[in-house]
């Protein structure tokens, strides 16, 4: 087997074990790991929402980063640069998030999810692939974003720079974060564990470029699986973890913080496939992209977490089935706004995939 | 030649795979300016019936395939 295809198949097993290791410890069920839920409760943790039950400063995210960022230091492949879209850029990762929130989880807890046996994450990850399916659509018309250029050491270091002072921060004076006393926002792994698992898995997604939206792109433009098996890694991985550990099981009512609504599961995920591909990856390929110098994934970064705090803001995010005093299932789902935002969402990443693939229609034309 | 230079992935590949549907050339000049797109290229063009050449330049990376 070739050392490529090794890379992106540990990088998957080992991301795949983080998540069973990191829910063994406290994070919670089916969400050992997950980029826009994690960022979600960052924004919390910062006061940019105020759902009191999602509120945390996860160090997942910002070892992730910052694994990324010592990996491509050591390796000289972090070199700053920006300036391809960015407000673009920033708008779309907010829809992602908005479209993640949804469902209730980005492409990697999509995953996760599938491998705990939520059938209702088998249904995210049909819109997920229709979603990437009709992004490919365009760039093969010509959509692109443009190009970045180099910039200044500097740029690259900015969002690395915010989560170092954040988690200076959180260390130092915690009192001063929002932080979940009830619900998923307090339930976690000890910190500075979760960190170093973070770091690792961080390090080794950079080597291996390791994308939920890329396998399944590549696949599709290219006929090329190599990304493909990062994503089957993971989810054999968990599949086994939770088989093992008595956790797996099967079906769509009552999964942990996930709903049944098909429809919104669906949609929520064409938007965050969509919205992905015309980024160039998906939410953990932006931290990762971050780490390596890239500004305009920072920016991305940034308009996930601002993304989130709408969602919250405005109740757009999924509402997970409960059990109530009684012991009867409480449906969730999605609320009005929640849809709207979610079909505006699709609108307007149509908008910017039509009007960033009209000149290069105009002269193939 | 393909100047993919800005770009990150998948738009050097996809430029690539334009150029060699369009021309079906003997050989083709790349220029990406990271590692990624080398190998996602690099892949590309041996999957396409290439031998594939790298030789880095000023940081950025020249990739030659050949048929």
């Amino acid at each position: 087997m070739k050392k490529e295809k090794l890379i992106v198949i540990l990088a998957g097993i080992v991301t795949g074990l983080a998540a069973l290791v990191l829910t063994a410890l406290g994070n919670p069920a089916n969400m050992g790991f997950c980029i826009a839920c994690f960022e979600r409760d960052i924004a919390g943790a910062l006061g940019l929402h105020s759902a009191a039950k999602v509120q945390y400063l996860r160090p997942e995210i910002i070892g992730l980063l910052l694994g990324a960022l010592i990996m491509a230091l050591a390796t000289k492949e972090f070199k700053a640069r920006a300036g391809s879209s960015p407000a673009t850029r920033f708008v779309l990762g907010a829809l992602v998030m908005i479209g993640a929130l949804c469902f209730l989880g980005c492409p990697l807890r999509m995953i996760i999810r599938l491998g705990g046996g939520d059938l209702n994450a088998l249904v995210g990850l049909i819109g997920f692939a229709g979603g990437i399916f009709i992004g490919t659509l365009f760039i093969r018309r010509g959509f692109t974003l443009q190009r970045n250029y180099p910039s200044r050491a500097v740029e690259g270091f900015v969002l690395p720079g915010v989560f170092v002072v954040l988690l200076v921060l959180f260390v130092a004076v915690p009192a001063i974060f929002k932080l979940s006393t009830e619900g998923p926002g307090s339930m976690r792994a000890p910190f500075f564990i979760a960190l170093v698992i973070a770091i690792v898995a961080g390090a080794l997604a950079q080597r291996s470029r390791l994308c939920m939206v890329g396998g399944m792109r590549d696949t599709m433009m290219f006929g090329d699986l190599h990304l493909l098996w990062g994503f089957i890694a993971i989810f054999v991985t968990v599949l086994i973890g939770n088989l093992i550990l008595n956790k797996f099981s099967l079906g769509f009512a009552a999964q942990p913080i996930a709903h049944s609504s098909h429809l919104w599961n669906l949609l929520g995920m064409v938007l965050v496939g969509w919205g992905s591909v015309l980024l160039g990856g998906c939410p953990l390929r932006q931290l990762i992209l971050a780490g390596e110098g890239n500004g305009d994934s920072a920016v991305t970064v940034f308009g996930m977490i601002t993304g989130a705090a709408i969602s919250h803001n405005f109740s757009l995010a999924g509402n997970p089935d409960s059990v109530n005093e009684a012991g009867e299932l409480v449906r969730g789902g999605v609320s009005t706004a929640g849809k709207i935002a979610v079909v505006g969402g699709i609108v307007i990443v149509l908008i910017i995939s039509l009007l960033n693939s009209r000149q290069e229609a105009k002269r193939n034309g | 030649m393909v100047d993919a230079r800005g770009l990150i992935c998948p738009m050097p590949v996809v430029m690539v795979q334009k150029a060699v549907k369009a021309d079906k050339p003997d050989t083709l000049e790349v220029l990406v300016d990271n590692r990624c797109a080398v190998e996602n290229v690099t892949r590309f063009g041996k999957n396409s019936g290439y031998q594939v050449a790298v030789t880095e330049e000023n940081g950025d990376f020249r990739l030659t395939l050949t048929k």
